[in-house]
This record gives structure tokens, C-alpha cells and sequence, in this order.
């Protein structure tokens, strides 16, 4: 993998005075925007000739804590591992674990984990969103119009799932219980008057000039680097690459839909490009949330499956295509009620490895801006 | 962009419209609104919190049908001790993500609802600091025993023993169940009272076979003594 070297740099040199460069521990900041995360960055005036990230403030110790409790068990601990997409989680777990038990998992069941990925997916980036421009200094009024219709998508999964946050919704071989009487009506709803908000959001922060100097040509990322490094989700797209995993694995049933990929043509990879992906990435949704709620059946909402059970020895790997990238769970069964390893594959932590190939050469401020352009959460990446 | 600064006035007129907007439509707000209070108004003074059981139950901004917040014990209608469901197995102890139930089982067996003679909980301790509103004690339970409540403002002054919810102030009664999930415990009782019908016929048909198979037995042991008694007269 070729990463960044940090470029020559000469200091200003004057008669009577001394320079050096100036190292910085910018963060731990605050869990509720990104979490609690640090840099470490050297100066040359306002430069950043070297950045090392620091990071495992919010470890909890999530793999071992799994490998001693039963399968359900760890379910609604996936939950914490990135808070803000909890169904997804909670979908590439399960996935994971049906490969070990061969379950089926009914029509209504599958067509409502689309429905709920999706719907996670808007409020993983419309919230992301509205932290990126959080970052770049604009506080508030995008951020809280993004709140907004966040709110109106939780308060959906509070009454499916009784949690706004912390679902815990899915269930190995489908789904805890169905949604309530006029749930699907209120989502349609939902869905139908989004686009008029996305409409908004563009006109609201698309042509902003400030938006367009400050993230323009800014933390590129080359389309080489981006596949050496591993990087996945709408950070690899934005740097060209037409990867998604709902078109490559078509788990579950996204072979069924028509949707879009949107990716660029990898000249720039940079934090316009990783804005835009998103933007684009929303309209996508609504167009498979759509089709789910048209085509939608009655039926069951559960294969048959024990609450505890003991897998037959085997490795298994599900992964999904999460809101932040590929999301996977490896898991090693040994027979007993346990699994024997569980290992968690975090889109964020791996997305973050290239912070300082991005970051060197650039601009201090311009740190503040790619980190938030990578879209992180460090419930996933400390784990 | 033909004027500098032209998107920025574009984006000026989109938070120009919302901020007229909020004060005609509710979907441009950003706040939530308070429905279960008479006038909207927000609580004025310390005694307004926490609020009553009953407020909280009809605050539909926050309480639905698939509410979860923290566990309750169910007894079905009468002394809650003489009725209560729970056996003491053990199975949410140790299923129990956060690991946040104490149980202790009881030494002797008392007669539950059907007059069965059961174990009972002696102790059945859960610590509302630890946990998580899961709900993953209520799915792995035998009994239909534990549920969970929509109560939700549990707080307290006193930061340790009133942390730990006890035994005697988690069991509700079932007709509590029914009145806060009135769904859900429909099913539940259905489903328990399937489980009943099918359990009594397995055991009728279990005895049933039982006793064709004892007569079979008796009837080819008839057989078996004739066929010898013939013999016997041949000889």
C-alpha cells in the first residue's frame, strides 16, 4: 500500500527568532458528534505535515463480550456498535448467523429488512450531512433540518420496534414482530414527501459558494489508494469505483429492485465528491423504498428457530452493504451455544486508516472537514 | 452562479421559508409537542416530576404499543405470590445480555394459579442502572412470566437501593398487562392458552395410547395363554 509521505517543508527561517513546528492533540471531542476521538497533528504554520490518529477512548470490549454469551444474546449489543444505523447492524449479524443455522426467512420478513435498511440509510446520511457542515462551521440550521426529518424516521422505528435508537428489531430468520396496524401507510407517507425535503436540502447547501470552496479539491483520495487500503461504501464510490455490495452479494432480495449505483469518475475523490455521493445515495433509497412498499405481502414474520441453539462447527461470513460501507461479522462456531470467535468487520475504523494520507499537505481546518467527510461513528470503530 | 454569493442567498431563502413555514405547518418544526398535557404546556414546577403512573401510560409521544423500557413480573388475577407465573429457571438470569437480574430460588414449592405445586422466585432482583430495555429476557422465557413495562421515568433519589427494583415492585397483574399492551397480551393468553389445549391433549392422547397399548398387551396375552392352553389340550 503506498501511503503519503509528509512533504518537504522548510521552516521560516529569520534572524533572531526560532521556528519549529508545532505539535497539537486536537480532540477527544464529545461523543454526540463524531465520539470521542483524537489527532495528533504537526504544524508548520498552519500546514499539517504529520497527523496520527488516536482512538479506542470508547472500547468496550465487544468481540469478547460475545464470545461468552449465546447468539441472541450479543444481538442487541450490535446495536451499539455504530448508534446511529442499529438496523443495519442488527441485519448483517443476523445474516451471519442464518448462514450457521440454514433458516429461511419469510417473504414479509425480507421485504421489511429492506424497508428498514433503507429508511437507516436516510438517517445515516442526512445526519452525516448535516455533521459535515457542523464541521466546516455551519452550526445549526442544516444540521437541525436534518434533525428533523431524522426524528420523523425514528419516531417509525419506535413504534415498530418500541426503541428509537436501540431497535434490536431483527431476529435470526427474520424479524421480532410485525409492524403495527397503519405502520406501512405512515412510512409511504414518509417516503412520498421526502424527495421535497431532499429538494430543499440541495437548494439549501449544493450551489452555497462557501460549501463548494471549502470542500472542493480538498482530502482527495485516489482511486488506487481507496482499493489498496480496503476502503468500501460511498467513500470508495466517490472515488470511482462502482462497487456496492447490494448489487455484487444482492443479499436478501435486492436483486428485486431497480436502483442506481451513483459514483464519479475518480479525478478528485475528494470531500465533494463524498457530499455528493450521499446526496445522490438518498434519492437511490427512496426509489427502493418505493418498490418494497408497493410489492410488500402479508405472511410471516419468523422462520422457525430456537431461541438458543447450537450451530454445527463452521465459519461464517455476512456482510451487507451498511450506510458507512461494507459491514461484516465473522463468526466461528464450536458446536457449543456460544460462538467460538466473533470478529466484527467496522466500515469506520477501516474508512479512517487513510485520515492521514488525506490529511498531509493540507490545511489544519481542512483536517476538521475529511474526518467529517469519512463518516464515522467510534461506537464502531473502538468497539 | 452568475452573482457571487447567489447560492448563499438561495440557501437564505430556504431557511426564510422554514422559519415562516414553522409557524403554519407542524412537519417544519423541529420540537416536538407536548399532546398529553391539557394545554401543551411543559412541567412548571418540581412536583410535576416525575409524573404519576397514569400520566406516563397516556403519554402517547412517548408510550406505544411495542414500548419496552424496564421488566415486570406478571401474577394472573388474585394474590400476587399465590399467582405468580415465574418458577425461578433461571433461563433470563443467564440469557440476560448486561447480566443485570438476581434470582434466587425458592427452597420449597408452593401452588401456583392451576394449583400445580412450584418453585417460586425467594428473590428476583433487577437493577435498572445495568439495564438495557432489551427485551431479550421477555423472548427467552418459558413461562410467559416477565414482560416489559412502558413506564418510563424511573428515576430516583436514592442511588443505590433505589436502583434495585425488587421482586414485590416488578410483579403486576395480568390485567395491568392488558391494559398498557393490549395487543400483545391478547396473544400472549392465546398463545398460552394454546399451548395448555395442546399440552392436555397430548397428554390424553398420551394416555389414551397408553392404554390401547395395555390392552393389546392384555389381548395378546389372552391370545398367547389360549394358543397355550390349546396345546396344551392337543397334548
Amino acid at each position: 500500500m503506498s501511503t503519503a509521505t509528509a512533504p518537504n517543508y522548510e521552516l521560516l527561517q529569520q534572524e533572531g527568532l526560532e521556528t519549529s513546528l508545532l505539535e497539537i492533540s486536537m480532540g477527544p471531542h464529545h461523543p454526540s458528534t463524531h465520539g470521542v476521538f483524537r489527532m495528533d497533528v504537526k504544524l508548520d504554520g498552519e500546514t499539517v505535515v504529520e497527523l496520527r490518529p488516536v482512538f479506542g477512548y470508547l472500547h468496550r470490549n465487544h468481540e469478547k463480550l460475545a464470545e461468552n454469551m449465546t447468539y441472541l444474546s450479543s444481538m442487541p449489543f450490535t446495536d451499539r456498535l455504530d448508534y446511529f444505523n442499529s438496523m443495519t447492524n442488527n441485519w448483517a449479524y443476523a445474516l451471519a448467523a442464518e448462514k450457521l443455522i440454514e433458516v429461511e426467512v419469510p417473504e414479509r420478513a425480507e421485504y421489511l429488512r429492506v424497508i428498514m435498511a433503507e429508511l437507516t440509510r436516510l438517517v445515516n446520511h442526512v445526519t452525516l450531512v448535516g455533521f459535515f457542515i457542523n464541521d466546516l462551521g455551519a452550526l445549526g440550521t442544516p444540521l437541525m433540518y436534518a434533525f428533523r426529518e431524522r426524528e420523523k424516521i425514528l419516531d417509525l422505528f419506535e413504534q415498530a420496534s418500541g426503541a428509537r435508537m436501540m431497535c434490536n428489531y431483527f431476529r435470526f430468520g427474520g424479524l421480532r414482530n410485525d409492524v403495527p396496524e397503519g405502520w406501512l401507510d405512515r412510512t409511504r407517507e414518509l417516503v412520498d414527501r421526502f424527495p421535497a425535503f431532499l429538494d430543499e436540502y440541495e437548494q439549501l447547501l449544493c450551489e452555497n459558494e462557501i460549501i463548494l470552496s471549502r470542500t472542493q479539491g480538498v482530502g482527495n483520495l485516489s482511486r488506487e489508494l481507496a482499493i489498496n487500503a480496503g476502503i468500501t461504501g460511498p467513500m470508495l464510490r466517490a472515488s470511482g469505483v462502482n462497487y456496492d455490495l447490494r448489487k455484487v452479494d444482492a443479499y436478501g432480495i435486492y436483486d428485486r429492485f431497480k436502483f442506481r449505483v451513483p459514483y464519479t469518475d475518480g479525478d478528485t475523490g475528494d470531500c465533494y465528491d463524498r457530499f455528493m455521493i450521499r446526496m445522490l445515495e438518498m434519492r437511490e433509497s427512496v426509489a427502493i423504498l418505493k418498490q418494497a412498499l408497493a410489492d410488500i405481502p402479508e405472511g410471516d414474520i419468523i422462520g422457525k428457530v430456537s431461541k438458543v441453539f447450537k450451530p454445527k462447527p463452521a465459519e461464517v461470513y455476512g456482510r451487507i452493504e451498511g450506510p458507512k460501507g461494507e459491514l461484516g461479522f465473522y463468526l466461528i462456531a464450536d458446536g457449543t451455544t456460544k460462538p467460538y470467535r466473533y470478529r466484527v468487520r467496522p466500515p469506520s475504523l477501516i474508512n479512517l486508516t487513510v485520515l492521514r494520507d488525506m490529511c498531509l499537505g493540507g490545511k489544519i481546518a481542512d483536517a476538521v472537514i475529511i474526518l467529517g467527510s469519512i463518516d464515522i461513528v467510534l461506537g464502531e470503530v473502538d468497539r | 452562479m452568475s452573482i457571487l454569493g447567489g447560492g448563499i442567498f438561495k440557501g437564505m431563502a430556504v431557511t426564510l421559508r422554514n422559519f415562516v413555514g414553522s409557524y403554519f405547518y407542524k412537519e417544519r418544526l423541529t420540537t416536538n409537542d407536548y399532546e398529553w398535557r391539557p394545554d401543551g404546556a411543559l412541567p412548571q414546577s418540581i412536583g410535576d416530576y416525575p409524573k404519576e403512573e397514569g400520566e406516563q401510560l397516556s403519554d402517547t409521544t412517548t408510550v406505544n404499543h411495542y414500548s419496552r423500557n424496564f421488566p415486570m413480573l406478571l401474577h394472573d388475577t388474585g394474590e400476587p405470590m399465590d399467582t405468580i407465573r415465574c418458577v425461578a429457571c433461571q433461563i433470563c438470569e443467564r440469557e440476560c445480555p448486561p447480566q443485570c437480574i438476581y434470582i434466587e430460588k425458592s427452597t420449597e414449592k408452593i401452588e401456583n394459579a392451576d394449583g400445580k405445586p412450584q418453585f417460586y422466585p425467594a428473590k428476583f432482583d433487577i437493577d435498572v442502572s445495568v439495564c438495557m430495555s432489551c427485551q431479550i429476557c421477555v423472548e427467552v422465557c418459558p413461562f410467559d412470566a416477565i414482560v416489559m413495562n412502558s413506564q418510563f421515568e424511573l428515576s430516583t433519589p436514592d442511588r443505590f437501593g433505589g436502583l434495585l427494583v425488587r421482586r414485590d415492585d416488578l410483579l403486576k397483574s395480568n390485567d395491568y398487562y392488558h391494559k398498557i399492551h393490549p395487543q400483545e397480551a391478547a396473544a400472549r393468553d392465546q398463545k398460552m392458552a394454546d399451548d395448555k389445549a395442546a399440552k392436555v391433549a397430548k397428554k390424553k392422547a398420551a394416555a389414551e395410547k397408553a392404554k390401547a397399548a395395555a390392552e393389546a398387551k392384555a389381548a395378546s396375552a389372552a391370545e398367547a395363554k389360549a394358543s397355550e392352553d390349546k396345546t396344551e389340550d392337543a397334548e
